[in-house]
């Protein structure tokens, strides 16, 4: 079945409850068409994964201020496998280190990372391609 | 308008104008000339006052910086308690005069190093401390008699707080000696920072039981640091920073008077925290303004009689969120300029980011430039040789005016309200803020507003890499196994007796602080604490808007 509006979950993670990025991006996100639902501060990646599969949206994105990024995105990814949820991209932003960033799209724990500066209709139309693209294969 | 000011406008107008739009950098919209006619009402004595008087628009102090410097605090804090202490010393070394503690995430959020919610986040941005056997390794060998402290924590400020004062009594330094600050500001927590644990009600309550111990134990101490500098982070405007923070601040001193104490009593101890971004005039405008602004009210609607309940001391930080991840050592020329406007607005202490901050801690190196660039403007630049040199501009004094005739008007709104709580609880501080941060935003995608770096003047070439301060996973596993080894070797009846008084102490209206005291003491650990105190007081939860 094809899905007519690309559905995110923008989430955050972690203790740190610096949201500002969370939500300009969830307004973009939102203001581009797209169905946006966020999950509100202080999830686990347990809880943003539940919620990703009950709202069944095609892409998480995950705002990481906190440091934590180098636990946080392998252990959503490593949730999203168990689950058998493969198909809901990750991406995520924030303050993380060029080094980082590299290390967790090699090894595949994200999709995309953006840094501060990111503009959103950099991110609307990373996300678009992306979804157009996995999803012209179930149409 | 005179007809001079008239006749200038008619040439201004016949000439072509630059692609604007001419605006702060809170979208406010700028005149292309100040002249006496916007000025024209300002009565000095009324309205501005000489430094150290009323109503304080010139400073708080009669001599300013021709008496002392302001403080240069740098906010640090990494890893364990251990390598926190050697950046206090080096800093020291440096020739910082305060030191400012940054705790890590699970320590600010209540939950000590080996809870589940502390995995991945324990010395990140901050240091982790568990117990009083960390705070007594932060600051081994810093005499606490001789250096001010400041620590940004929040939701269990009373029990860091405590853990200081029973480290300094352990090194001989009684509490009445002691000076410094806890930030301590839940309001500006639940609008912009969103780190709480307890609901309003608890939390209002320990904020008032702190005010009264340190009235009566700690009384140099600043018992609270009323925040604007995070609603600015989180995307305020200028004007609403500061609006938002004199209204938090009316607020505590609602509360204070609520519990029985005289404003007196507590008003002379409450400090303030202000962010200093790029725009220039209304960085210096804001500061000016919220001086004349808490005078008025503490004097006008507080009644206060002390002359230091009337005076807003505070500290500034520049602007994390005006840092760009590309070309970073632009970082260090933006916190300059913003470093000057805090000093021009009449600071008394001042942080000046790293430019690597956006990315991680900042490393030993770009501290140590932020360091120099505040030293730089104290004894280079020349701008400390006079007092409020920017008084009597038409410019500055208009937009000072206009910022509070602006804050007045959020005042009316927030009582709309029923006060701050209620503004809380309807989001209207935080959708004000998410509104002003997506207008931000667009602003720059669409160019309006130009960023150096980001949408203009962008290099082709990769930007070298930089040195960044990097955690090691160790520091982790060794908090948790120094905790585990605590948790072994204290006296854990006592620490059960401490926990058990508490609770009952919570249930009840006495103070908490001398309760948290005797847990800290018996080296109950943070994360046990609160434990205790949610099962009394619950958590706050939030509905998010965006």
């Amino acid at each position: 079945m094809k899905k007519t509006r690309i559905r995110v979950l923008v989430g955050k993670p972690g203790l740190d409850g610096h949201d500002r990025g969370a939500k300009v991006i969830a307004r973009a996100l939102r203001d581009a068409g797209m169905e946006v639902i966020y999950s509100g501060l202080h999830q686990t990646p347990e809880q943003l994964v539940e919620a990703a599969i009950q709202e069944d949206v095609d892409l998480i994105g995950v705002s990481v201020l906190s440091g934590a990024h180098m636990t946080i995105f392998p252990r959503i990814k490593e949730l999203l496998k168990e689950q058998n949820a493969k198909d809901i991209l990750l991406m995520g932003g924030g303050t993380i280190p060029e080094e980082d960033i590299a290390t967790l799209i090699e090894n595949g724990s994200v999709e995309a990372l953006f840094t501060p500066g990111a503009t959103t209709t950099e991110i609307v139309s990373w996300i678009e391609e992306k979804l157009s693209l996995s999803k012209g294969d179930v149409v | 308008m005179s007809n001079n000011f008239l006749s200038w406008k008619a040439k201004y107008d016949a000439q072509k104008e630059r692609k604007g739009p001419f605006f702060t950098v809170s979208s406010v919209p700028i005149d292309p000339l100040y002249a006496p006619g916007h000025t024209a009402d300002i009565d000095y004595e009324r309205d501005l006052g000489n430094p150290g008087e009323y109503p304080y628009t010139r400073g708080v102090q009669p001599n300013m910086y021709r008496g002392r410097l302001w403080t240069m605090r740098m906010f640090a804090g990494f890893a364990t308690a251990t390598e926190t202490n050697a950046r206090y010393k080096y800093l020291l070394k440096q020739g910082q005069t305060g030191l400012s503690v940054a705790f890590d995430m699970p320590t600010i959020m209540g939950y000590d190093s080996d809870h589940p919610r502390a995995y991945g986040e324990v010395g990140r941005v901050g240091v982790a401390i568990d117990s009083l056997q960390d705070m007594e390794t932060l600051f081994q060998d810093i005499p606490l008699d001789q250096v001010s402290t400041s620590m940004t924590i929040n939701a269990p400020a009373s029990i860091l707080w405590a853990m200081y004062i029973v480290a300094a009594e352990k090194q001989g330094v009684p509490a009445h000696k002691l000076t410094g600050t806890i930030q301590n500001d839940i309001l500006k927590e639940y609008i912009a920072q969103k780190s709480w644990i307890f609901p309003p009600d608890p939390s209002m309550r320990l904020i008032t039981d702190i005010f009264k111990y340190a009235k009566d134990n700690v009384p140099k101490w600043n018992s609270i640091s009323i925040s604007g500098y995070h609603i600015r982070e989180a995307g305020s405007t200028a004007l609403q920073e500061l609006a938002f923070t004199l209204a938090d601040g009316f607020a505590y001193v609602e509360a204070g008077i609520k519990a029985g104490l005289d404003v007196d009593d507590f008003a002379p101890r409450l400090s303030f925290f202000f962010n200093s971004h790029t725009d220039f005039f209304e960085e210096i405008a804001k500061l000016r303004a919220a001086r004349r602004i808490w005078a008025r009210h503490m004097k006008e609607i507080y009644h206060a009689k002390n002359e230091k309940s009337l005076l807003l001391r505070f500290h500034t930080q520049t602007a994390g969120c005006s840092l760009t991840g590309p070309q970073m050592e632009n970082n260090i020329v933006r916190t300059a300029y913003q470093a000057m406007a805090a000093v021009l607005g009449g600071t008394q202490s001042l942080h000046t980011n790293s430019m690597d901050e956006v990315l991680a801690l900042p490393s030993e190196k770009s501290v140590q430039i932020a360091l120099r660039t505040q030293q730089v403007l104290a004894y280079e630049t020349g701008v400390t040789n006079t007092i409020d040199p920017l008084a009597g501009s038409y410019f500055v004094e208009t937009l000072t005016n206009q910022m509070e005739e602006g804050a007045e008007e959020y005042f009316r709104k927030i009582d709309e309200f029923g006060g701050v709580l209620g503004a809380i609880r309807e989001n209207f501080f935080q959708q004000e803020i998410a509104d002003a941060a997506y207008r931000y935003q667009k602003e720059i995608e669409s160019k309006d507003r130009i960023i150096v770096g980001i949408n203009g003047f962008v290099n082709e070439k990769k930007d070298d890499k930089m040195d960044l301060l990097k955690i090691d996973p160790e520091v982790e596993r060794a908090q948790v196994r120094k905790l585990t080894a605590l948790k072994q070797s204290r006296d854990n009846i006592r620490v059960q007796t401490t926990l058990t008084d508490l609770k009952e102490t919570a249930q009840g209206t006495d103070n908490l602080i001398p309760k948290i005291m005797d847990a800290v003491r018996a080296y109950a650990t943070e994360g046990e604490i609160i434990a205790v105190l949610k099962d009394v007081f619950g958590e706050y939860r939030e509905q998010a808007v965006f």
